[in-house]
């Protein structure tokens, strides 16, 4: 019995090294085709969504993804794969991810963690926060603290909203059903639907500003 | 009597006619008498550029006071502009640069429709879309779907195709310019083809 659990040591070594390899290797079966394998992708996504994934104001506003909730990640890139989250430039970034790179990319993003971007008018914050902690009663709009937490980090599928951008905060909340929720069946982002029709604009405006201010 | 003072009246009249023509000057924007004596050598009498020199015509204002300052602190140098720029930017007040940026803002551009009819499918479909297999992001991110910038982000539509094709070439040699990162990174990864497609369909872009 010796023998032959040392014969099958080493195979079993070798097979374990083999199948342990990281992503630091550009194994391409797993993290698909694109050049440059994990570190290529990440510095492309950082190329837009800031050094530190901190977000950027560019013509449009590109989200913070930093300490983002990697489950929320890989469900908006596979969104927009999947053509249920409308957006041209992130279909076509999102379209060469094999699962793997997916999974590494949400918890890289999840583990950063810089200042936020700021800017956001500073007379919003008060309304914000008591919109955020408190909701809107007598129209029906639950305190956002309830799902997105107190200190609006999120959790699991939903998403943080501590450190987002303010245009693009108040973009979604605006344009929520218009880009989101656009398959045959409805998917998990129709939760937000009743939630963004309640909200008038000064309303979404200072919930953005105040989530925008959080670290 | 009444003679010469009507003779008197009227050649005051014309002299000061002739003289407020002189010093029509004084009717410019501060901006626009700068640039007159400054800029319009190079970049030419309606800022549409000329030969090397850039159109500032129709370009964001916060970029061309930007750009200014990285020529005044020599952050930004690639040869043309350590050969031209350095000197002409080196007497500006931060006033100054405020003013022409202004006036050159605000002036109508035209897109110099030099660059090559053929590669410009290509060139928008890099701009639009970038290449996610070679980790090339779509400039429309943040130059926007006209190519006209905001804020300090540059209009390039419209801009001459040597001058796209030089600057992106640039950032992949190793020049510094006003730009933080991303944008070295960025054009470091385009091959000379995609530089090209780019610079012509951005050329013609109005």
């Amino acid at each position: 019995m010796k023998k032959i659990a040392l014969r099958l040591a080493v195979p079993a070594a070798i097979l374990t090294a083999v199948l342990s390899a990281g992503y630091g290797a550009d194994t391409g079966y797993r993290l698909g085709r694109s050049k440059g394998g994990f570190e290529g992708k990440v510095q492309y996504c950082k190329e837009c969504h800031g050094l530190s994934g901190e977000g950027y104001r560019g013509y449009y506003a590109i989200p913070r993804l930093a300490g983002q909730q990697p489950v929320y990640i890989e469900n908006q890139l596979r969104a927009f794969i999947e053509k249920r989250r409308t957006n041209a430039i992130m279909a076509n970034v999102a379209h060469v991810l094999s699962p793997d790179m997916l999974t590494a990319l949400a918890n890289h993003f999840h583990a950063l963690n810089p200042r936020p971007l700021g800017g956001a008018p500073k007379a919003l914050l008060a309304k914000g926060k008591e919109i955020y902690t408190l909701g809107i009663p007598e129209a029906n709009i639950p305190a956002c603290a309830a799902c997105h937490g107190p200190e609006a980090t999120g959790s699991e599928s939903i998403p943080r909203l501590a450190g987002q951008l303010y245009p693009y905060m108040v973009k979604v909340l605006k344009n929520w059903d218009r880009d989101r929720g656009q398959g045959a069946t409805p998917d998990t982002s129709a939760i937000m639907n009743p939630i963004a029709h309640s909200l008038n604009n000064a309303q979404i405006e200072a919930v953005a500003a105040y989530v925008s201010s959080l670290q | 009597m009444m003679k010469s003072i009507r003779f008197t009246l009227a050649a005051l009249s014309i002299a000061s006619a002739s003289l407020s023509a002189l010093a029509g000057d004084a009717a410019l924007s501060p901006g626009e008498q700068l640039a007159d004596r400054n800029c319009a050598w190079c970049h030419g009498a309606s800022a549409q550029g000329f030969a090397t020199a850039p159109q500032l015509a129709g370009q964001r204002p916060a970029y061309i006071v930007n750009q200014l300052r990285s020529f005044y602190d020599h952050t930004r140098d690639n040869p043309l502009s350590q050969q031209y720029m350095w000197g002409a930017a080196a007497k500006l007040t931060p006033e100054a640069a405020h003013d022409l940026a202004a006036y050159f803002a605000g002036l109508e551009s035209k897109p110099a429709n030099d660059g090559y009819k053929e590669l410009c499918a290509q060139g928008q479909e890099i701009y639009e879309l970038g290449i996610p297999d070679e980790n090339i992001v779509a400039c429309v991110a943040c130059h926007g779907p006209n190519a006209e910038g905001v804020r300090q982000i540059p209009r390039l539509g419209g801009l001459s195709y040597h001058y796209l094709k030089r600057k992106l070439k640039q950032w992949g040699e190793g020049y510094h310019s006003a730009a933080q990162p991303p944008m070295p990174q960025i054009a470091s990864k385009l091959s000379p083809e995609q530089i090209e497609a780019l610079a012509s369909y951005l050329s013609f872009v109005r």
